[in-house]
Formats: C-alpha cells, sequence, structure tokens
C-alpha cells in the first residue's frame, strides 16, 4: 500500500524521464507525488508545503528545464533540499561550560529518554573522556528510577543514588552540588516523560531547566512520530528552549520525517540518533543519510557500516577469496546465512541498497519469509561433511534424507541448491569485473537488468 | 446499577473529549474557517484534506475521505456544522465494525492474553489498567513479567499488580521470556486463575530475531493450550504516524494480533491513522487509552471517536 518514496519517484521519473525535455506542468506532476510520499513519511504538513515551495522554485528554474536528464535533476534537488533543510551537517553538542555542564533530557512518554540518558553517559565518557554522572528526576513512572540505575550499572556509569520522597525539584538541586563537589564534568538529567499540552508538567519542567541551567536541553523524539511532531517540539521548545534533538528508533522502519519536522519548526539540530537497544547504539546524525532514508533512496554507508559491524572481518575475507577461487561450498553459504541473518534480515538490507526499493517490493509481492534464512540455515545442517563440500553429490535420495532430517521439503532443497549455483554463476561475474570494477560500481554487476 | 453505568460512560466520554478536544478543536476551528462562507468547491476541499493529513489520517484515507464528500455534496452550500457532521459520519461508518470490546472465554482457565507492541507504546502501563478493570469484574489476575530485556521492567510491573491487586509471576534473573510465560501459564492454570495477561518486551517489527522471540512464547504457550493466547493485543501510540500501518501487518502476520489498544490518547490529538487501519486491516479496537492513571483506559466507541476528533458535541 505505501510505496517508498524512492518507487514513487520512480515511476514519476520514468515518466518523465522518456520525455526528454521537461515542461512546467512535468514538474508540477513531480511535486505532487514527493508531497504524498512526504507526508507518507510523517513530514507534518506545514513543513511539506514550506518544503515543496522551496523545491518548486529551484526545479522550474533553468537547472531542471536545461538539463538532459531532468528526471535525476529533480531527484537530485529534492534529495539536496531536504538535506539542507534536515541541517545540512552534523551537529555537535556544545558543552563548553563550566563544569558541570548539566544536559536536560525532556521528551514525551516512551519517547526513550531514559535508555537515552544511559547511552549519552556512555558516550560522552568514552568519546570524550567525560565523567558522567546520571540522575533521575522520573518520580512519575513506577520503577523509572531504577531503570536508570540498572542501565548506569551496566554501562558503568555513577547514579545519582535515589533518596525517597525527594521532589523532581529536590533531585536536581541535589545533583547539581553532588557534581559540584564530586568534581563532575557533565551531569545528565533524565525527566519524567510529559505531554507537552499538560501544563503543569510543562512548568515542571521549565523549573527544573532553571535549576539545573543545563548546557542543552535535549528533545528526545520517536522517529516513528506522526504529525504531532511540530506540536510536540514547538510546545517544548517554547516552554524550556531546546538546544538539540535526539531522534530514537532510526533502527526501525519508520522512514522518520518527524526528524524533518521537528527540525524545521525548532531550528534546533538534530545531534544524534539513537540506532537499537545495546547501549552503545547511539550516533551521530548525518542529515544526508536521513535524507536519503526518508526518499527511500538507499543509505550504502550505514550498510556498509552495518555489514563491517557484524560481519567478522576474517570470515569475510575468508569467503571472499573462495568465492573468487569458485570454491564456494555449502559451509560458507551456511556461514553467508547467519552473517546475513545478523545484519537484520534480507528486507532491512535491501532498504539500504540505493535502487532496490523496485525489487524490495516485487519481493514483498512474493511474500519474502525471513524465516528462510533458518529453514536454509537446517537444510545445510542436516548434510553430511562431504555434501556440503560437493553439491554434486545431493540425489534424489540424499535429498529425501536432508529434507526428512531438516523438517524440509525436497522443493526446498532444489531452491537451495539453485540458488547456491546462481550464487556461483554471480561470483564469477563479479570477479570477471576484477577488484576496481566493484569498487567503481559497487552494485551494477548484482542487481538484474 | 443504570444509573451507575450511565455514569461510568459519561465519565468516559467527558475523558475522551478532554483528551481529544485540543486536536478536535484545532481541526473544528480549521473546518469552520473553511466553511463559513464558502461552498464545497476544490479549493475548500483541499483545505480539508489537508486538515484530514495534519490528523495523521494519511494522504490516501485523507483523500478518499474528501473524495466521497465531493462526491455527494460537491457545489452545494454546506455549512460548517454540516460537513463536520457528514465527515464525522463518514469516519464512524468506517470505524463501527471495529469497536469492539474485548471479550473473555469464560471457559478458558486461564483466558491467556498476551501483550505486544514496540518500545515504549504504553504496554506495561496498559497492562495494569487492564488488570485493574478485569479485577474491577471480580476476576482474579495474574500479570506475566516476560520483559525480560529492558532494565527494571519486572518492578515496573510488579508495582502496577500492586495497584491493581493482581498477582505477578515474575523472576528477577529470568533470560528467557518463553519459558517465562510457559511456567507462569502452568501456575495460572493450576491456581485457576481467570486472566494471564503476559507483558513482553517491547520491539521494533523489522528486528526479525525479536519477533521470532515473540513466535516462541506463543508456540510454547499453545504447548499447555492449543486455544493460547485466546487473545494478542498489540498496544499502538496514537502519537505514532504512518508507522502504524508497519506494525499492525508485521505484528498480525507474526503474532495473529487480535485487537488493538491505542494509547496516549490524552495528548494534543492523533488516532486519526486508526480510521485508516481499520479500513485496511478491519482489526478491532478494544479500548483507548487517555491517562497515566489507572483507570484512564476506555472503550473504544466508534462514534464518539469520530465525533470527537471533529470536535463534535454530543
Amino acid at each position: 500500500m505505501f510505496d517508498s518514496l524512492s518507487d514513487r519517484l520512480g515511476e514519476v521519473f520514468t515518466r518523465l524521464g522518456r520525455r526528454g525535455a521537461l515542461r512546467e506542468s512535468d514538474v508540477t506532476a513531480a511535486l505532487r507525488e514527493v508531497r504524498v510520499a512526504l507526508l507518507e513519511a510523517d513530514v507534518a504538513l506545514p513543513v511539506v508545503e514550506d518544503f515543496i515551495e522551496a523545491v518548486g522554485q529551484r526545479a522550474v528554474g533553468e537547472e531542471v528545464l536545461r538539463s538532459v536528464t531532468p528526471a535525476q535533476m529533480v531527484v537530485k534537488i529534492v534529495k539536496d533540499q531536504l538535506t539542507e533543510a534536515l541541517g545540512a551537517e552534523a551537529s555537535a553538542l556544545d558543552l563548553a561550560v563550566t563544569p558541570p555542564a548539566a544536559i536536560l533530557m525532556v521528551g514525551l512518554q516512551g519517547s526513550g529518554k531514559t535508555t537515552t540518558t544511559a547511552k549519552l553517559g556512555l558516550w560522552l565518557t568514552n568519546r570524550e573522556k567525560k565523567k558522567v554522572l546520571l540522575v533521575s528526576t522520573d518520580t512519575q513512572r513506577p520503577a523509572a528510577q531504577e531503570q536508570l540505575q540498572v542501565l548506569a550499572d551496566q554501562a558503568g556509569l555513577r547514579f545519582m543514588s535515589v533518596i525517597a520522597g525527594e521532589t523532581p525539584r529536590q533531585i536536581a538541586r541535589r545533583c547539581m552540588v553532588t557534581a559540584r563537589l564530586e568534581g563532575f564534568d557533565v551531569v545528565i538529567v533524565d525527566t519524567a516523560g510529559r505531554l507537552h499540552v499538560d501544563e503543569a508538567l510543562m512548568d515542571e519542567a521549565a523549573q527544573l531547566r532553571d535549576i539545573v541551567n543545563p548546557a542543552e536541553t535535549l528533545l528526545v523524539a520517536d522517529a516513528m512520530i506522526g504529525q504531532d511532531a511540530v506540536n510536540v517540539a514547538k510546545r517544548f521548545d517554547e516552554r524550556v528552549k531546546l538546544t538539540g534533538i535526539i531522534l530514537t528508533r532510526v533502527d526501525g522502519d519508520a522512514r522518520g520525517g518527524a526528524a524533518l519536522s521537528a527540525r524545521a519548526v525548532t531550528g534546533c539540530p538534530i545531534k544524534l540518533i539513537g540506532v537499537g537497544e545495546g547501549l552503545d547504539a547511539l550516533e551521530e546524525f548525518h542529515p544526508d543519510r536521513i535524507a536519503s532514508r526518508i526518499l527511500g533512496m538507499g543509505d550504502v554507508v550505514t550498510l556498509v557500516e552495518k555489514a563491517a559491524e557484524s560481519i567478522e572481518v576474517e570470515e569475510a575475507e575468508r569467503l571472499a577469496a573462495r568465492m573468487r577461487k569458485g570454491a564456494f561450498d555449502f559451509n560458507d553459504m551456511r556461514a553467508q546465512l547467519r552473517q546475513l541473518g545478523k545484519m537484520g534480515g534480507i528486507e532491512s538490507m535491501l532498504g539500504m541498497l540505493p535502487g532496490a526499493g523496485r525489487m524490495k517490493a516485487q519481493l514483498a509481492g512474493q511474500k519474502v519469509d525471513e524465516r528462510i534464512l533458518v529453514t536454509q540455515g537446517a537444510i545445510i545442517d542436516s548434510m553430511t561433511v562431504a555434501e556440503r563440500r560437493n553439491a554434486k553429490l545431493l540425489n534424489a535420495s540424499r535429498k529425501r534424507r536432508i529434507a526428512q532430517g531438516s523438517g524440509t521439503s525436497v522443493q526446498e532443497i532444489n531452491r537451495l541448491i539453485k540458488q547456491y549455483k546462481d550464487t556461483n554463476r554471480m561470483m564469477k561475474k563479479i570477479s570477471k569485473l576484477g577488484k576496481k570494477g566493484l569498487m567503481r560500481h559497487p552494485m551494477a554487476g548484482l542487481l538484474p537488468h | 446499577m443504570n444509573a451507575d453505568a450511565g455514569e461510568a460512560k459519561s465519565g468516559w466520554l467527558d475523558r475522551l473529549g478532554a483528551g481529544l478536544s485540543r486536536t478536535s478543536s484545532k481541526l473544528a476551528q480549521g473546518i469552520t474557517d473553511i466553511f463559513t462562507r464558502s461552498r464545497l468547491d476544490d479549493e475548500t476541499l483541499e483545505k480539508l484534506d489537508d486538515l484530514l493529513i495534519a490528523a495523521d489520517l494519511g494522504p490516501a484515507t485523507a483523500s478518499a475521505l474528501t473524495a466521497r464528500l465531493a462526491r455527494e455534496r460537491f457545489d452545494r452550500d454546506m455549512g460548517a456544522d454540516e460537513v463536520r457532521a457528514a465527515l464525522a459520519g463518514d469516519i464512524a461508518e468506517i470505524l463501527a465494525p471495529v469497536a469492539v470490546p474485548l471479550i473473555l472465554d469464560p471457559l478458558a482457565k486461564p483466558h491467556v492474553i498476551l501483550v505486544v507492541g514496540v518500545n515504549g507504546s504504553g504496554k506495561t502501563t496498559t497492562i495494569g489498567k487492564l488488570a485493574h478493570q478485569f479485577r474491577g469484574q471480580g476476576k482474579s489476575v495474574m500479570l506475566a513479567a516476560a520483559d525480560t530485556f529492558r532494565a527494571a521492567a519486572v518492578n515496573q510491573l510488579r508495582l502496577w499488580g500492586e495497584r491493581a491487586g493482581a498477582e505477578v509471576y515474575a523472576r528477577d534473573d529470568a533470560r528467557d521470556a518463553a519459558a517465562l510465560a510457559f511456567d507462569a501459564f502452568k501456575r495460572a492454570r493450576a491456581e485457576g486463575t481467570d486472566v494471564l495477561l503476559v507483558d513482553t518486551a517491547g520491539r521494533l517489527q523489522n528486528k526479525a530475531d525479536l519477533m521470532a522471540e515473540l513466535e516462541k512464547i506463543i508456540r510454547v504457550l499453545k504447548k499447555l493450550d492449543a486455544a493460547a493466547p485466546q487473545s494478542c493485543l498489540l498496544v499502538l501510540d496514537a502519537t505514532t504516524g504512518q508507522n502504524a500501518h508497519a506494525q499492525v501487518e508485521v505484528f498480525r502476520d507474526i503474532t495473529g494480533v487480535t485487537g488493538l489498544i491505542v494509547t496516549k490518547l490524552d495528548g494534543s490529538a492523533r488516532g486519526g491513522v486508526l480510521v485508516a487501519l481499520a479500513k485496511r486491516f478491519n482489526i478491532p479496537v478494544h479500548a483507548i487509552g487517555v491517562g497515566e492513571g489507572i483507570d484512564d483506559l476506555s472503550p473504544f466507541e466508534a462514534e464518539d471517536f469520530a465525533r470527537a476528533l471533529l470536535g463534535l458535541t454530543r
């Protein structure tokens, strides 16, 4: 139902591309699609309108009309404009004040403040060698203070002990005193989740801000948030004056239009993004990457980084060497399946490949079953050592035995064998391209034409 | 008894009205602005479309609704109230089939309710509220702390158990959510408990390995009773935008979601995505969360919801 923006634009631009020269009406048609796609990516309406207007002005200018490839030109303008709107370049935390520097974390319930507080503490400790104190002023949610304490323990960070019955304001005052006395560089103050329309709690947030006088006041916002993002960001900015935004759950499959909305209404940079449940899953914000993602244009950099994280380097090198030699057997395929699983499965991989949007849609039509990684693993596990080395051994009776052993069917085994043969053929193609060619067109040899 | 019911009804309606009034008043104001003078023409329809989009209905559903309005009333002079009533009627019509309360199977001892959702959607709080409701109906309730991932999740559930007067089955060192759910089920069964609510860790629907863990929980529950879990509730944050579609689709495919509970409707609105979800998935919406208090869980009523969304008084 919901095409990614790349599919949507792909269609429009294919249409436009075929016509050669671009008319103003073509640009208008393209922009209508961009508008819908941005709305479906949860970019807030007023932000979309401004954005479309800005793109329109650039697009109907000579830039596009004179271009030989108008379609690509429009894509480029949209992408550039989006990157610019998101903040052009990464913006770091500014903690250059007399220590202790306070960081106040605010946001709606369930946006991920507490987890992010711990992640940020770990980040500042490891990267900037700061002495960090974590404080929870969340007396609202059951066990919230304990949650931060447990996370602090996990991360090996100092957590300011809880005194029962203390109000958030008392905690805030005490933490600044403690930090000063004990020589902490940074105090990260977690707050209770609050609705931006709850006047009493917003007052409290403003009071907390006045007490700790933060160097950074960060809005923690969920990447999945919808049109309300503008209201939330605007209201928090008005009441507590934000200095930055942390976008959480960017590892989900939401397109993250909230990033653009929040940035546009507050003018605050997005400083960091949360990309997983582990305490080290915090990253710098790269506007160009999120722009690509909102547009569904693929995120090769993240893919490469993700691959680098989850694939054991030696294992990958060993596999690559065997592939080049044409010695790729079922043992290698097993290893490959395992790594694919680690990287988040087939669909999440495809989502990050540029131009793979359409392929992904096709696969979705065929209901790609992520469990296939598991079943295929089981099939290979049910082969004998000799069979794994030599696919030619697999005759009908062996296949039946393997099917029984792995709880699958002979058809599924045939499918795996075909896939294995395809992989081998592809490997030969790649080795022909040579290392240089592969670097220049990383995906060209792999994608069907 | 009847008076009580009437009072309870107006009580939750007030809360829903109060919760929704902020968006609705905004939406209503917008509609009034558009229609006080004009007739239903293209420009007006476009603005109407924008208003629906801003309420998170999504571009497709918004244009479907305005197209319908255009088909039926184009070029007619329409007052703002008339437009609102017509739209509310159309929206209520879409929502009516999914406004279905959660019914317990009286023969199941216990009726197992698996509660799933993405991180931060409000699963544990919702479980506390549900437990309180069931206790109010005189049912015995057990909560299973199968969120073995998040720090202090077990204690959060314990506190809710205390508030609601429900037994909590938990182990502080639990690692395997499925094993814990299984043991809780066995215990609840032995004790003849009426309802077992299983709290699970929040997970993003695109994490294949975490979704597989949910499958495993269901698989082991079925070992004790093939009909379990009798219900699988997906807790959805009302501030969520169009990603709600992906959430419902994936959780439905993997865990067989039988109903939705929409939380955080006491904020500055949303919930508009529900209209699109109802159209597309036809999964019942059992209840809505309208606050952090233990009583802040209300039945989902299509007409009231639609009218409140458009700022119409009852």
